[in-house]
């Protein structure tokens, strides 16, 4: 029983991290059709700035704060140099995207040096809870109500604010929505920027999680990010979140029982759900 | 007489295809003016190109007497035009109530007054206020696309084609609702069904490959069989 718990909060962790990363994504994709391969990118640099500040100040509220203006300002200048050119085009958009993001990895080390980079929780969020015979690592807690609390946060803003209903009508029929007199581009880059500013806090929060970080993570953590937006549905967010908690407790489960598949099994879930449900498990509607 | 709307000489392209080749029409104030014409003439991409969702390659728009051909689609919706397009363009994931919300510029007295106004024309929007836009019926669509182009305070409506599809007592509601509106705005309609087209027009224009060919009076193209029967194929 310990074991289970122990692999599930393992899971719901990793699952919302990824789930950080992916909701910025997903909204990208469904609002403005774009594959943004620089995504990871934006990850890697808000875990690296975030570290930077933590070994300097050693305070973990600030590391998380610079991580989110770091992905905020990389957002505005990636829509506005790399993305608004080729917009319409997805061979276009692979191609610049996939380059900015091995730019990105590389000037990360040219900034930061190419070593690894130990990072270690903060005191207080350092030890364990002992719940019976099940030990609940604080950290993992940490992130998985962080994980909750911006999805609910997000979730009310699109759901019952009128920002959130263009958002939301913008990933149905963008067209339309300029009729109705919205400057969609302004939308879309707000939304870039902010979940260009998720994908740096799920950089930031990684770090301490897996005990180090190193440029080449990004690109791993994109792909992921990419998988759980194809299960989930293209340009649905809560669909994101039921995809990476699967994903993230598919994993867990997995390299503990299975170790040889637990690189395979996103792959496989992804199949799975391509062949029954192409369209995701969570459609949006047109 | 007044215009509101004034295309000259305008030509547009849909990719490397030239659908509109000399479009010329006035739509005067506080009239339903009817764009006529059989399928694939040009209707559509002809209000689609006012709206700015495809360019002018030639020609001007007047709108209120300022240029707006190649303007941006929000930023010609914002001087004062509301768009019904063909396929209705209902966010099919959020409910009735949030598809007019969306469209609100404003929350203020008026704008309830409005949207009071053409709920009390739509009861069955109030019905189904909850529901999501996705699964009304193609009436009830028409309808909540009427009322999100109405319920801002425009100068004028371009109306695609709303009998499309639909049964023909519905059609009888979404007309006697243009019908009212009529009174409180101008009204530029792509209309296939010529009966409901002469019943709501003031005024038409046919518009063959692309060229506006012919206009007038409503009541003088009721007259005119041959021309109804080279251009709209109605005998």
């Amino acid at each position: 029983m310990d074991l289970i718990a122990s692999l599930t909060v393992n899971g719901l962790a990793t699952g919302m991290l990824i789930f950080l990363l992916a909701a910025g994504l997903t909204l990208i994709f469904g609002l403005m059709s774009v594959l943004n391969f620089a995504h990871g990118g934006l990850f890697i640099w808000g875990a690296y700035a975030g570290v930077w500040i933590y070994y300097i100040t050693n305070s973990f509220l600030l590391a998380i704060i610079v991580a989110i203006i770091t992905g905020l300002v990389l957002g505005l200048i990636t829509e506005r140099l790399i993305i608004r050119p080729v917009y319409g085009n997805h061979i276009q958009q692979i191609l610049i995207t996939l380059g900015f993001m091995l730019v990105l990895q590389e000037l990360i080390k040219v900034v930061f040096g190419p070593d690894q980079k130990a990072v270690h929780p903060p005191a207080w969020l350092e030890g364990s809870f002992q719940m019976g015979d099940v030990i609940l690592i604080k950290y993992r807690l940490f992130i998985i109500a962080i994980g909750l609390l911006l999805f609910l946060t997000i979730y009310l803003i699109l759901k019952k604010t009128r920002i959130g209903l263009i958002v939301r009508a913008g990933v149905m029929d963008r067209e339309m929505v300029q009729t109705l007199g919205i400057n969609i581009r302004f939308v879309f880059m707000a939304v870039f920027m902010v979940g260009a500013a998720l994908a740096a806090l799920s950089g930031v929060l990684h770090a301490p999680y897996s005990g180090v970080i190193y440029a080449e993570m990004g690109l791993e953590f994109s792909i992921l990010a990419f998988i759980v937006v194809v299960i989930g549905g293209m340009g649905s967010f809560t669909g994101s979140l039921f995809a990476a908690i699967l994903v993230g407790l598919a994993q867990a489960f997995m390299a503990y029982y299975v170790p040889a598949l637990s690189l395979a099994v996103n792959m496989l879930i992804m199949t799975v759900v391509l062949i029954f449900r192409p369209q995701g498990l969570f459609k949006v509607k047109g | 007489m007044s215009s509101l709307l004034k295309l000259s000489q305008v030509e547009a392209y849909i990719q490397q295809f030239h659908i509109l080749h000399d479009i010329n029409f006035e739509v005067p104030k506080g009239e339903v003016t009817v764009l006529l014409g059989r399928n694939g003439a040009g209707k559509t991409t002809t209000l689609r190109t006012i709206m700015g969702l495809n360019p002018v390659s030639k020609g001007s728009i007047v709108f209120k007497d300022e240029e707006i051909s190649n303007q941006k689609p929000h930023l010609i919706a914002n001087k004062g035009i509301g768009y019904v397009p063909e396929d209705q363009g209902i966010f099919g994931d959020l409910t009735v109530g949030e598809n007019l919300r969306v469209a609100m510029k404003r929350e203020d007295q008026e704008t309830t007054e409005r949207l009071e106004w053409i709920l009390d024309l739509f009861p069955d929007l109030k019905k189904f206020w909850k529901k999501p836009g996705g699964q009304l019926s193609g009436g009830q669509k028409q309808m909540l696309a009427i009322s999100r182009a109405y319920v801002n305070e425009n100068d004028m409506l371009l109306i695609d084609e709303p009998s499309k599809g639909l049964a023909p007592i519905v059609v009888e509601k979404v007309m006697e609702t243009i019908l009212q509106m009529k009174e409180k705005t101008t009204i530029l309609l792509v209309e296939q069904n010529f009966l409901m087209a002469s019943k709501i027009g003031d005024r038409f224009y046919i518009i063959d490959d692309g060229q506006t060919v012919h206009n007038g009076l409503m009541g003088e193209l009721k007259q005119d069989k041959a021309l109804m029967k080279k251009y709209l194929g109605v005998s």
